[in-house]
């Protein structure tokens, strides 16, 4: 069971209000991925969803309770997810931050048991890292770095994984690798996974659930095929764009208007 | 996976390199503290040393050993530990191996109420102890109540324990000014931390204080390791980030106040020992327990340097500590980052 929702979310930091009265249902076994533009919300209502911050108004909901009736531990033994501010320590081997992994299901005096040895080694096979095991964090590339954040999380054995922009930083092929390894996860375990996206094309090609928000609200949701509509590119982006299919996956494809046909003011369509 | 680690690559929890690292500090520490209890106007072998404390020495060497040497050797063991513990949590906190208890004011607050009681109330060594423990613990109260907006940030802690610190500094030159000379002069020689006329009653408070705080410091190591990744990773792997810094700090706090309290604000060992222990264990996280032996290590040579170095003049051990912690820290960065 993995069943998480918000209802009602009214978040805001301090004074700020990021969104009003916001409710959202993350579909159990789906790759939902959250699209918007910059500063729409969308990493905010991902903190919600993952306990990290307090909504003004409103609950979210984890597996039927709300979530603050948990404690720290036991919505990480629930819920993972990589923020985009996970530090690496210095000098940190791979193999000690994929066992960090493991934090939620550890004890004062049950430090280190088998099984996390085992979570912590099926983590770096799934995620391809076993050979750096003892490599420094630090000296890897991006690329690889991210794969062995995306262990972390895995050795925390939760049916959730929330994803905050896993592929920023990245360069093309190595965006393009972390998301199929999300598809794998997704396709091979039972698991749901959420993650924020900037990029539409790769949102479409790999989510089974679209979110496009603007503004704080949740302006359209669904297969990306019926979702992501030029009208809605327009509207929530602000750019002209033609739709085609993408000719690898046949999901939509996000054409940009050339210069010349865009009009000189503010879109209107 | 096909492939078996061996032992040796095993998760930090469970490696024993660290441990490795302790038990030879340990072992230091016995050997510098034997030569410690022999040397003075009246020197003692080795082997009588270790004698009389297994309680078959002579009375000569009883009252020597056991009553003029051992307390001032556990003030300094007890106060090198609890510095350097102090320090290490300090350090892992604000993610900088720059961190110590001056971080958060700590020090200069101790300073200012063991002036205050020096020149303002004239008071004796307990007097003196009572308030450098009670201006540091107020110092570090008002600084994290001054950081404290819908959380602590490390870097904001770091800010405002700058600025505290400044208006200290400055209250505290006023009042070594305005101080006649005598208690000016007992003033600096307690602000440089000294373990000089250190008697049971030092080793008591500061053995006391390491024995409450350091096993408390131990068992709140695992989620400060995961706090230095990070606020909202610790929290998302299940830490209760505020409650356990707050924690942290109060621990931390606790330690420094026990060794200031003993031996006044010995410079250096909050912050090069921790540093130190780290490149010998090669761990990440705070590493409490090889930190708390490095520091004890520390004191205990620059004690003993402190004696001899310029003998019969004793040294205050804050000098010593100070020339051989910071001329160490610059001797390792100058070798390059990783040692």
């Amino acid at each position: 069971m993995a069943d998480l929702h918000g209802e009602d979310l009214t978040l805001a930091y301090d004074r700020q209000v990021v969104a009003h009265r916001l409710g959202i249902t993350i579909p159990p076994r789906s790759f939902t991925v959250i699209v918007g533009p910059n500063a729409c919300g969308k990493s905010t209502l991902l903190k919600a969803l993952a306990g990290l911050l307090r909504p003004a108004a409103g609950q979210v909901y984890l597996d039927g309770r709300a979530i603050n009736a948990y404690s720290t531990k036991q919505v990480a033994r629930r819920l993972g997810l990589l923020p985009q501010t996970a530090l690496a320590p210095d000098g940190i081997t791979v193999v000690d931050l994929v066992s960090r992994g493991r934090y939620p299901h550890q004890r004062l005096l049950r430090q280190w048991s088998t099984e996390d040895e085992t979570a912590v080694a099926e983590a770096m096979a799934a995620t391809g890292v076993a050979d750096l095991a003892d490599r420094v964090v630090d000296e890897l590339s991006g690329g690889q770095r991210q794969r062995v954040w995306l262990a972390m999380v895995l050795a925390q054995r939760t049916p959730l994984l929330l994803l905050d922009e896993p592929t920023t930083f990245l360069d093309i092929a190595h965006q393009i690798e972390v998301l199929d390894l999300c598809a794998d996860l997704h396709e091979r375990g039972d698991r749901t996974l959420v993650a924020v996206l900037h990029d539409l094309n790769q949102a479409a090609r790999y989510a089974t659930h679209l979110v496009v928000m603007r503004a704080g609200a949740i302006v359209a949701e669904g297969p990306p095929a019926s979702v992501l509509t030029e009208e809605l590119v327009s509207e929530v982006f602000g750019l002209p764009c033609q739709i085609i299919d993408d000719p690898q996956t046949g999901t939509p494809l996000v054409i940009p208007a050339a210069r010349t046909r865009r009009p000189a003011s503010s879109p209107s369509s | 996976m096909t492939r078996t680690r061996p032992p040796a690559a095993a998760p930090a929890m469970t490696r024993t390199r660290p441990r490795v690292v302790g038990g030879l500090l340990l072992v230091a520490c016995a050997v510098v503290g034997v030569v410690i209890l022999g040397t003075g106007d009246y020197p003692i072998p080795p082997l009588e040393v270790i004698r009389t404390l297994f309680g078959a020495g002579t009375p000569a060497a009883e009252y020597i050993v056991l009553d003029l040497r051992l307390p001032r050797l556990l003030t300094a063991l007890a106060v090198g530990a609890a510095l350097a513990a102090s320090g290490a949590i300090f350090q892992s906190l604000t993610r900088n191996p720059l961190g110590s208890p001056d971080i958060i004011g700590f020090t200069a607050g101790a300073s200012t109420g063991a002036l205050i009681a020096i020149i303002a109330t004239g008071a004796g060594v307990a007097g003196v102890a009572v308030g450098a423990v009670g201006g540091g613990v107020l110092t570090a109260a008002t600084v994290y109540l001054l950081a404290y907006r819908r959380g602590t940030h490390g870097y904001r802690l770091v800010i405002i324990g700058v600025g505290v610190q400044a208006l200290l500094v400055a209250t505290n030159n006023y009042l070594l000014v305005r101080g006649n000379i005598w208690d000016a002069q007992r003033a600096a020689v307690w602000l440089t931390g000294s373990l000089n006329a250190r008697d049971w009653s030092h080793a008591t408070v500061a053995g006391a204080g390491l024995a409450v705080l350091l096993p408390v410091a131990m068992a709140l190591s695992p989620p400060c390791r995961m706090l230095e990744m990070g606020d909202e990773a610790a929290q998302a792997l299940g830490v209760a980030v505020e409650r356990t810094r707050l924690a942290l700090i109060a621990v931390a706090v606790g330690l420094a106040a026990a060794g200031t309290a003993a031996a006044g604000p010995v410079a250096f060992v909050a912050l090069a020992a921790p540093q130190l222990a780290r490149r010998l264990t090669r761990a990440t996280g705070p590493g409490v327990l090889p930190a708390a032996a490095m520091g004890a290590v520390l004191l205990l040579t620059s004690d003993l340097i402190a004696q001899r170095a310029l003998a019969p003049t004793q040294l205050p051990v804050g000098v010593v500590t100070s020339c051989l912690g910071g001329g160490y820290l610059v001797w390792l960065l100058r070798r390059g980052r990783d040692g």
